[in-house]
């Protein structure tokens, strides 16, 4: 078997679906790409059965804030291939205030705390999770922390501020 | 700015619809049993000693390490880095320098790189340590714990000579480590791989083929290799069930390709075997840290760290009386470092597993975004769907063997 790089799985993927994601680029040789919300299982069921590409194990989930873009969700999904070491990072973005993608937990039964966490720390509700409930978090708290609008520390204190160290 | 959106789900009903009789008992096993090791809750639907379903709740040391991370510049998130699997901090620091250093593209000498793996593989064996010992504590053979215990106190003496500190170690700068290992340290390390031996091998023989130990682990919570994949398990307890997975070998880092080393995988997933292949991976340890030292000693001597002043704090002496060390030293300590914007994904074998650290960077000061991909988090939700069906007493030791580490678990 041929050594699978960046360049078999992107021309693999282009094969089945064509222009239906944006290669994001390869940061230190990890090839990302971006994926619509709606297509997000497709891909990932694609690539995971794929005899070529056998991106077969879920490493992790994730998601990232970014509150001055119009999609303002980033969720990040990592796949290995443990037989070439090959991982794919696959993007969707999303908008707010209430970011839905479908679950995950259909592929692999790991999803599940992850998406968990996901939605425990920015609110991303993943459509057709068994349990989606907060995880790390008590159950009470109303905010997702790890939005960028929620400040570590309270916002009143002073003391910290950049203008008293000169910057 | 937008408003948090209204729960999705109410906290379930978690099992209240499978006893319509009320016949079953319901137990809260922690969030402080003694057995478990850590605060992690329970709650356990039980019929008689049996486990009819469970239910995991975590998060009781949650403490927003990921939060906290955004506001930190990259040289005060390695203490984060120890307080997750506090066990075998070393490796957790290694890991989150090497990620840091990914994303800076810095060249590490050689030598720096193989007293990396000392500590990592030194603060493996404490790790697997605990976990066997713990293991055997809780089948009711307390005296091997004791008797490698002593060791686990040898290493924690080792990385005090190294940095100064124990449990929490913060060991390591980016760019190399804070000082070379003095020679007290080589000697000990030397000690170390003269006076365990014996003491792992009888600590082996103790359980091996013991018979209360074989009949209290084999055959428990027996694990499929295609369940564990699905459950992104990774570490000794997938190698436990035969796949060969180690991210030293199959992605390697910090110049372990260089090394020899076998890693053992098991046949049938059960507690035992974890117990055998944490036990195979501390011989393993000691030989990759036999050849290390034996490579250390072909390089040249005193290097310690890489040449890079912009990020690797000068030594305090130059401070005040070199004009480009006082400017690095106060740039680094002010944070006004140039850094690339990036995103960077770097995997580390932990003790538990895959120790991953997914950092998004935009040039600031510290990390947009950094994501911690714990092994213990991953590990454990398989728990709970597990014990189902199984006695009480084989819930506990199979929660021991996946050395789920409250730290690493919640962040």
């Amino acid at each position: 078997m041929d050594k699978l790089d960046n360049h078999i799985i992107l021309d693999t993927l282009q094969q089945r679906f064509g222009d239906a994601f944006t290669v994001l680029g390869e940061p230190h040789g990890l090839l990302t790409i971006s994926v619509a919300a709606e297509q997000i299982i497709a891909f990932l069921e694609f690539v995971k059965d794929d005899a070529t590409l056998r991106l077969n194990y879920l490493t992790d989930i994730t998601a990232v804030h970014y509150p001055k873009q119009e999609k303002d969700f980033c969720i990040v999904y990592h796949l290995h291939n443990m037989l070439h070491n090959m991982r794919l990072r696959i993007k969707v973005l999303v908008s707010g205030p209430t970011p839905t993608v479908p679950t995950a937990t259909v592929l692999w039964n790991g999803a599940n705390w992850m998406e968990r966490e996901t939605y425990d720390y920015f609110g991303v509700v993943f459509d057709g999770h068994p349990d989606l409930r907060r995880i790390l978090n008590m159950d009470e708290l109303e905010v997702f922390p790890m939005r960028k609008e929620y400040p570590l520390e309270d916002p009143n204190r002073v003391d910290k501020k950049d203008f008293y160290f000169g910057r | 700015m937008s408003k948090p959106i209204t729960k999705i789900t109410p906290n379930a009903d978690v099992f209240y619809d499978n006893d319509p009789q009320d016949e079953l008992i319901t137990l809260n096993l922690g969030p402080t049993h003694p057995a478990t090791h850590g605060v992690f809750q329970n709650v356990l639907q039980i019929d008689g000693e049996r486990i009819v379903s469970g239910v995991s709740t975590i998060g009781y040391i949650h403490r927003a390490f990921e939060k906290i991370a955004e506001h930190r510049p990259f040289y005060q998130i390695t203490p984060l880095t120890d307080r997750l699997n506090y066990c075998s901090a070393p490796i957790n620091n290694m890991g989150w320098h090497m990620t840091v250093e990914k994303l800076l593209e810095i060249e590490i000498p050689k030598r720096v790189q193989y007293m990396r793996v000392i500590v990592m593989e030194l603060a493996r064996i404490a790790d697997h340590i605990i976990c066997n010992g713990i293991l055997g504590v809780d089948t009711g053979a307390f005296s091997g714990f004791l008797y490698v215990m002593q060791e686990r106190e040898f290493i924690y003496e080792i990385f005090e000579e190294i940095c100064g500190a124990r449990l929490t170690t913060n060991i390591g700068r980016i760019g190399g480590f804070e000082r070379d290992f003095n020679e007290v340290a080589f000697r000990k390390i030397q000690e170390f791989l003269e006076r365990f031996p014996p003491v792992l091998k009888e600590f082996e023989n103790l359980f091996v083929r013991n018979r209360i130990f074989i009949e209290r682990t084999s055959g428990v919570a027996t694990v499929t290799p295609e369940e564990a994949l699905s459950y992104s398990w990774s570490g000794p307890i997938l190698r436990a069930t035969g796949v060969d997975y180690d991210v030293r070998v199959v992605d390697p880092y910090c110049s372990y390709e260089e090394f020899e080393f076998d890693v053992p995988v098991g046949t049938s997933g059960d507690v035992y075997d974890r117990f055998m292949v944490r036990n195979e991976e501390m011989w393993q340890s000691l030989r990759i840290i036999e050849q290390a030292l034996e490579k250390i000693a072909k390089e040249p001597k005193g290097v310690f760290h890489a040449d890079v002043p912009a990020f690797y704090l000068p030594p305090k002496e130059q401070v005040y009386t070199n004009m480009e060390a006082l400017i690095y030293h106060f740039k680094i300590v002010m944070g006004e470092w140039e850094t690339p914007q990036s995103e960077v994904y770097h995997a580390v074998e932990g003790a538990n597993g895959e120790l991953g650290f997914y950092m998004i960077h935009d040039g600031g000061r510290s990390p947009y975004r950094l994501h911690f991909r714990r092994p213990s988090f991953i590990n454990y939700q398989m728990f709970a769907p597990m014990s189902s069906g199984m006695l009480i007493s084989d819930a506990i030791i199979n929660m021991s063997s996946l050395n789920v580490i409250a730290g690493e678990l919640d962040a």
